[in-house]
């Protein structure tokens, strides 16, 4: 009988449940991680009590929330309060899938196929982030409208609005790195930025598109309603935005969904402009570490720009993402364009 | 495989379907409009074409249907009353039976249309195929630029007229 069960597909299987577990440990990770961060940088110590350093944290919020009780508005449509958090949480994980985070692994030889480490290998794998991501932000609408509460709604339709208006700078600096790279595979992608300049600068498009870089994080910053960009769930606006009335783990999903678009967007950009999981010393199939590592740098650099700059008032917010930043997208792509056809 | 993918999204586009002019709560339609368009993304890729899959996604169901949803929901439709249950007020007037005889009609020509196709195989996608994105932009821009120019300036038009007409009245 185990002869008919093929390894590749038990490993494949094997891979999916590691991915979608070290996503929920991200999140966790990313709740600490913020909560210290947030600490020192006003001068004090953050979680200490739980585990080392506070690390068991988050694993304590989220006991906490799965007792708490589940309280949904009288006046709420309830088949649409219930599903709006699914939306988000699915939307949130299924971005991941086609991001690629290491070279192909034969598991030490055990597969006689290797397996490259990424859910699904899709040819349009950029595309499917950008409507993936496009889909979340149905969850946010559904979740302010089905509330039936002001506080609710008013944030639900400035976070939309909000979303809408920065996904046309995400593209179009998505855009600027394909016509770079020729294809729309993430793999191929990050395959394009292998090698170095002169032996020692690696060859990753953030060195050949600085703006573009720039323009792709403001842009992943203001999907993920993260602040500066965060009026939306502000607490002192709108007492808590389009999740106002959610409790217990319908909360927990709106903040898991927050959490692990952030892991994604950083995750893309790693893919896009810092070369993936390519880097010098170690070797080809140890380059998840290196991914990793770029990955929780930004976003490292995520929480760090939270807990510094003051957030942008809504119409300032609306005004930058329409007057300055897509002019500078659709600039950096007409520039990306002129120069690949010059320089071939 | 290929044809329990086929049935499966076919029979959530159609469930889909029926449930938007079917049910009464008009958010409730919307959701399940976006729901159908996912399924034809599914058959989309059945047939090879995920470029088209992932476009539908981004731009109907990502962006149109999102623009649908704001105006549902601010103009706050109300729910559907439930229509009247006497047969008399069904089956009467010229109009519905009109109407009946139509539908019946487009039924038979439905079915006369699908037994008369010739039988399709499955075969498995290669890629460098019709619908790589690559053939896509190379036909877009040679064989079809005339439209492609042609339904951007249309909706450049139509952004426009939109802007204007929610300006408020300058006295």
């Amino acid at each position: 009988m185990l002869q008919y069960i093929n390894p590749n597909i038990v490993a494949h299987l094997g891979l999916i449940f590691v991915v979608f577990n070290l996503l929920v440990l991200s999140a966790a990770f990313m709740v600490w991680l913020e909560r210290k961060v947030c600490a020192y940088i006003q001068d004090r110590v953050g979680p200490n009590r739980v585990g080392y350093e506070g690390a068991l944290q988050p694993f304590a919020d989220v006991i906490k929330l799965l007792f708490k009780e589940e309280l949904r508005p009288k006046a709420a449509d309830a088949l649409l309060f219930a599903i709006a958090p699914i939306i988000s949480a699915c939307a949130a994980f299924a971005a991941f899938s086609v991001i690629p985070f290491g070279t192909e692994t034969t598991l030490f030889g055990l597969l006689k196929e290797p397996l490259p480490l990424q859910v699904a290998d899709v040819n349009v794998a950029v595309l499917v982030i950008f409507a993936i991501t496009s889909m979340g932000i149905y969850g946010i609408v559904i979740a302010g409208w089905s509330s039936n509460s002001k506080y609710s709604l008013l944030g639900g339709l400035r976070s939309s609005a909000q979303m809408i208006s920065y996904e046309l700078s995400y593209g179009l600096a998505l855009a600027a790195v394909i016509m770079l790279a020729g294809s729309l595979s993430l793999r191929d992608i990050v395959m394009a930025q292998s090698g170095a300049w002169w032996g020692f600068i690696p060859k990753w498009y953030v060195f050949l598109q600085p703006l573009g870089f720039l323009i792709y994080m403001t842009a992943g910053v203001a999907e993920t309603n993260r602040a500066p960009f965060d009026f939306p769930e502000a607490e002192q606006e709108l007492v808590a935005g389009y999740h106002t009335e959610y409790s217990s783990m319908s909360f927990a999903m709106f903040f898991l969904a927050e959490y692990v678009n952030m892991v994604t967007v950083s995750a893309v950009a790693t893919s896009l402009y810092l070369g993936g999981w390519l880097g010098p010393l170690l070797p080809s199939w140890l380059g998840w570490l290196w991914f990793l590592l770029k990955v929780f740098l930004l976003l490292f650099f995520y929480v760090w720009m939270r807990w510094t700059l003051p957030r942008y008032r809504y119409d300032q917010l609306m005004e930058f993402g329409w007057k300055y930043l897509l002019p500078a997208a659709v600039v950096n792509l007409l520039a990306t364009a002129a120069l690949v056809l010059w320089l071939g | 495989m290929d044809v329990i993918a086929f049935y499966v999204f076919g029979a959530i586009a159609i469930a889909a379907s029926l449930g938007v002019i079917g049910q009464r709560n008009p958010m409730h339609s919307v959701m399940l409009l976006i729901a159908s368009f996912g399924a034809l993304a599914g058959l989309y890729v059945i047939l090879d074409a995920p470029f088209t899959a992932v476009t539908q996604i981004i731009i109907y169901a990502g962006a149109i249907m999102v623009l649908f949803l704001f105006v549902v929901m601010l103009l706050n439709v109300p729910r559907e009353e439930p229509a009247p249950r006497s047969l008399a007020g069904t089956l009467g007037g010229g109009g519905i039976k009109a109407a009946a005889l139509l539908s019946v009609a487009m039924g038979i020509e439905l079915v006369y249309a699908v037994y008369s196709l010739e039988h399709v195989s499955f075969s498995p996608g290669h890629s460098g195929s019709v619908s790589s994105v690559a053939n896509i932009g190379q036909a877009l821009f040679t064989k079809h630029a005339f439209a492609f120019e042609v339904t951007s300036v249309l909706i450049l038009v139509a952004m426009i007229g939109a802007v204007i007409l929610a300006q408020k009245e300058h006295h």
